[in-house]
């Protein structure tokens, strides 16, 4: 059951042979012994976790189920849901008690799905490590010495370790598809508006998305299919029919042109992650795609552009956590400005300042033009390479990060080092993109290698089509960590 | 030497929108504290802002009548800076690309007409309030007010006295009232201005430095902030300093103005597209729409009094400085078939002079145009004289009735008959041989006292034309 598709286990309730009950408590269990562990959830909920089962068991019941009732979910607590706790992995919301729903969670809420609880995350999704987290350290199932990367850690590693079904993440800037690749699990993050934002805690609003993480492609197209949808109180939602994510999947490759770009296989890929991407590409060119180099020029420029607007939005962004109206406030001060200080001051964690600084100095008067304005301009071009590489081919593929998990503390102290980790996923954020990211092996030191496979806007349906025919000629996807290592 | 003032001002105008800019709660002044502020105005995370177009329309009206270029994109941007009443630690405001540029508004200073430019006028959202009473040691945040929309109009610095500053903000404020995007109400907040006040030696080019003048929420006000800030800045310049820039508060109760913050303790905003908002993009039916829903301007209409009716300059301004005002007037000379300035003469003069002192409106005047007319049309046809005109317009605005049935009660009606008033002038002239006689000898101004005596022995009822032309006759 723990390696049960979506497909799988809907079929399973639908006959009776577990109800969702039991299918919630066992995951409960589950997360009950691993989580000491892993530190995957920062909260769990058994109570509101059933009563929704329970629900879902009536409608199953009532023949009222839909593809994903009664299935558990794990939320990243980046997403605010009615009465949970919803801390974003900061301090400062470490009472923040939300009293209405994200937009995601309504949509799983009305597909009878249930909130296993919320997962752990870098603080405000700023980081790959998942160690920025108030709610401390998430450990990679595959090695606990390693990080699950970020910031969507605790949803990456609570799948991998087989703690929930499915979970979901976002992405700023690889957030999704770099720790499916460290963890061994798929994720996709959407063309930017696909998914609504609505009650999803902003870090940079431009590049935000939310997008879900399972275990296969398969799973991601019915996952998809409800987390996708306009909504007007976004105003970047984008209102577009509603598709069915999953009615591609079958199409054979053959003649699919898959993109290459040599900025992608250059100097910094670890030498055993090149051999696995290599390795995922042949088995493409037997599924009958080709593959044809490109080029994306402007892509070294994406980590700095993106390390000057994701921390100019962050820092506006984030000014509405001041201790006045809810979160954490100090517990003494002098006056307005000392308030304001020290509660920022004590409720942020390092990371989070450091980015928020770097925010209001790119915003500065004198500053303005030559680093946020500078970097728009960036943007668009890196855009353009895109535009220009989707020319020549249908996706574009490389790996998602260039080296496996990189170890516990191994780059805590090193922020730009530990900024290059995302070099191959951020781009895909500034063109706002659909990319995501699917287990394609191992590393020489056992750790998960992941491929990513880019798409052109609003081509998540090919995409997902391009990831379930390498998965149903692969394992990769079903292999499970063996949950050792020091502790 | 002599000083030219130089002001320039900054009006928000509270758009009568039903919800707030960027969210669906209600505005409605005067509720109970954080009533009217849903999760996007309390910033709670993960909310996001959706704009509302009935602010677009409501700005657009402006840009329409003042003659701007209305931009067909604009943008929203963020305006970043700490305030407890500011949840989301920004303001959603305008910035370099507002919804309307350009434009003019013509006013009237005295007799003298003047055009003020307009640089601009954009949309953003108000702030909440800060309540500094009844907290013992604390501040209480009400957020009813936040995200309201507000249209930021700002002029070139056009004005040079502080007469001009106010006719322009009353002309401003005329504007928006009639074509219904604001409605000016001052006590609550709907309609605030800043002025931005500098001297510079007369004759001379180069702007002195400029304060700007906050919280001047009457025009009386505007006008004494403005005057006490010009005085100041001359007496430092002629006692051999320099001004400082920096924004002032005027204090209602000492008449003066105060440092606030000076030009080095201002923030630095931080202006950047705000990215939860797409630029703003207005297509040519959407401007259709709102020119449709523009009837005549005062501007327009002030012209069309004076060319159609012969009204003054002075005059026509002041019947358009509301559109009641307007409607009163048009629908009093309609019913009195003409005589326009006989009427705009009652309206401005004796009504105007009643509704202020019962503190009444024109819309609910006890006197409706119809029968003010109605008035009017006795002192046309000679049945009272305006001074008993004035008499029957007091018991009129008492209750007592229609013109025509006060004069028939109090016996009003002007006495047109020559054999009576031929008895009166004889009883008089045989009274009083002494004036007689010096009329007689040349003194002409005796005449007025037969005029006086004559309407004292009739009760003020004869008719004066009538009255003037017997008595020279008979005085010979």
């Amino acid at each position: 059951m723990l390696n049960s598709s979506l497909k799988q286990l809907a079929g399973l309730l639908a006959g009776k042979q577990i109800s969702s009950v039991e299918l919630t408590q066992a995951f409960l269990k589950r997360i009950g012994e691993l989580n000491p562990t892993l530190n995957a959830f920062i909260t769990v909920d058994e109570g509101k976790s059933l009563a929704q089962a329970q629900a879902a068991d009536a409608l199953i019941a009532a023949g009222e189920a839909g593809p994903l009732t009664g299935i558990p979910v794990a939320q990243k607590d980046i997403f605010c849901a009615e009465g949970w706790l919803s801390t974003c992995g900061s301090k400062m919301l470490h009472n923040f008690v939300s009293p209405y729903d994200a937009h995601v969670i309504e949509q799983f809420n009305r597909a009878g799905a249930v909130n296993l609880g919320k997962t752990n995350m870098d603080e405000f999704a700023m980081g790959s490590s998942n160690e920025t987290s108030y709610y401390g350290k998430v450990k990679n199932p595959w090695d606990v010495n390693a990080v699950p990367g970020g910031s969507s850690g605790g949803s990456a590693a609570a799948v991998a370790a087989r703690l929930c079904p499915a979970a979901t993440g976002t992405d700023t800037g690889g957030s999704i598809r770099q720790p499916a690749a460290l963890t061994g699990i798929s994720g996709i993050k959407p063309t930017y508006g696909v998914v609504s934002r609505y009650g999803m805690i902003a870090f940079a609003s431009s590049l935000d998305q939310g997008g879900p993480m399972a275990k296969s492609a398969e799973d991601l197209a019915l996952l998809m299919n409800v987390m996708a949808g306009f909504d007007p109180r976004d105003s970047t939602s984008l209102e577009r029919e509603k598709e069915d994510y999953g009615r591609d999947l079958e199409q054979p490759l053959k003649g699919l042109r898959i993109g290459l770009p040599k900025e992608y296989f250059a100097e910094g890929l670890a030498a055993d992650v090149a051999q696995a991407i290599e390795a995922a590409l042949a088995e493409y060119r037997k599924l009958g795609a080709e593959t044809v180099a490109v080029s994306l020029p402007n892509s070294k420029l994406a980590v700095p552009v993106y390390y000057v607007l994701a921390p100019a939005e962050a820092s506006s962004n984030l000014a509405r956590f001041d201790g006045v109206r809810y979160g954490y406030r100090a517990p003494e001060y002098t006056d307005l400005a000392d308030m304001y200080s020290k509660s920022r001051a004590q409720g942020f964690g390092a990371e989070v300042k450091r980015r928020i600084l770097i925010g209001t100095y790119v915003l500065s008067a004198g500053y303005y033009d030559a680093y946020y304005l500078k970097a728009q301009k960036l943007r668009r071009l890196i855009a353009r390479d895109f535009t220009e590489a989707f020319a020549q081919c249908d996706v574009i593929m490389g790996p998602t990060t260039p080296t496996t998990a990189f170890n516990l503390g191994e780059k805590s102290d090193d922020p730009v080092s530990m900024y290059l980790s995302d070099i191959y996923t951020i781009a895909v954020n500034l063109a706002g993109l659909p990319g995501m990211s699917v287990p394609a092996g191992f590393g020489k030191d056992g750790r998960p290698v992941g491929l990513q496979i880019i798409g052109n806007y609003f081509s998540e349906a090919k995409m997902l089509n391009v990831a379930h025919q390498y998965q149903k000629a692969t394992d990769w996807h079903l292999r499970m960590p063996p949950l050792h290592g020091e502790e | 030497m002599q000083w030219e003032i130089v002001i320039g001002l900054e009006t928000h105008a509270q758009l009568s929108t039903l919800s707030k800019i960027f969210s669906g709660a209600a505005i409605a002044y005067g509720a109970a504290p954080n009533s009217q502020a849903c999760a996007v105005d309390l910033a709670l995370p993960g909310v996001l802002p959706v704009f509302n177009r009935a602010a677009a329309e409501k700005a657009v009206k402006f840009g329409l009548a003042i003659g701007a270029k209305i931009n067909r994109k604009s943008i929203f941007a963020r305006k970043n800076y700490f305030y407890p009443d500011l949840p989301k630690g920004y303001q959603i405001s305008q910035y370099e690309l507002p919804i309307v540029a350009g434009g003019s508004l013509t006013i009237q200073v005295g007799e003298r007409e003047k055009t003020v430019r307009i640089t601009r006028a954009h949309l953003e959202e108000d702030a909440g309030k800060s309540l500094h009473e009844d907290f013992h040691g604390m501040t209480g945040i009400d957020l009813n007010r936040a995200g309201t929309p507000l249209l930021e109009i700002v002029t070139e610095p056009d004005l040079r006295s502080s007469a001009e500053a106010v006719a322009y903000a009353k002309a401003l404020h005329s504007l928006v009232r009639w074509i219904g995007i604001c409605d000016g109400n001052m006590q609550e907040g709907s309609f605030r201005c800043d002025a931005n006040v500098s001297v510079r030696p007369m004759g001379t080019e180069k702007l002195g430095t400029r304060c700007e003048i906050k919280n001047l929420n009457s025009f009386k006000f505007m006008e004494k902030a403005i005057e006490y800030e010009v005085r100041r800045q001359i007496e430092i310049i002629e006692d051999g300093g320099s001004i400082l820039q920096e924004t002032r508060l005027y204090d209602t109760d000492r008449d003066e103005t105060r440092s606030m913050r000076s030009k080095e303790e201002a923030n630095d905003y931080r202006y950047f597209p705000d990215p939860d908002l797409l630029p703003l993009v207005l297509d040519e039916a959407f401007l259709e729409q709102a020119r449709a829903t523009l009837s005549e301007l005062p501007q327009a209409m002030r012209e069309r009094f004076m060319r159609d009716h012969g009204l003054p300059a002075y005059d026509a301004g002041t019947l358009t400085s509301s559109r009641e005002l307007a409607a009163y007037f048009e629908e009093a000379v309609s019913a009195l078939g003409g005589e326009a300035k006989m009427a705009a003469n009652w309206i401005m003069g004796d009504l105007s002079a009643q509704l202020n002192k019962d503190g009444l409106d024109i819309a609910a005047s006890p006197i409706s145009a119809a029968q003010l007319a109605g008035l009017l049309k006795r002192i046309q046809d000679g049945t009272i004289s305006g001074k008993i005109a004035k008499e029957v317009f007091v018991a009129m605005w008492a209750g007592e009735g229609d013109a025509d049935a006060i004069i028939e009660a109090k016996g009003l009606k002007q006495v047109s008959d020559s054999g009576a008033i031929e008895k009166i002038v004889d009883d008089i002239i045989a009274a009083n041989p002494a004036q007689v006689a010096e009329y007689r000898s040349g003194k002409e101004k005796v005449f007025g006292f037969f005029v006086g005596q004559a309407m004292k022995a009739s009760k003020g009822k004869a008719n004066p034309a009538q009255l003037n032309e017997i008595l020279k006759k008979k005085l010979g």
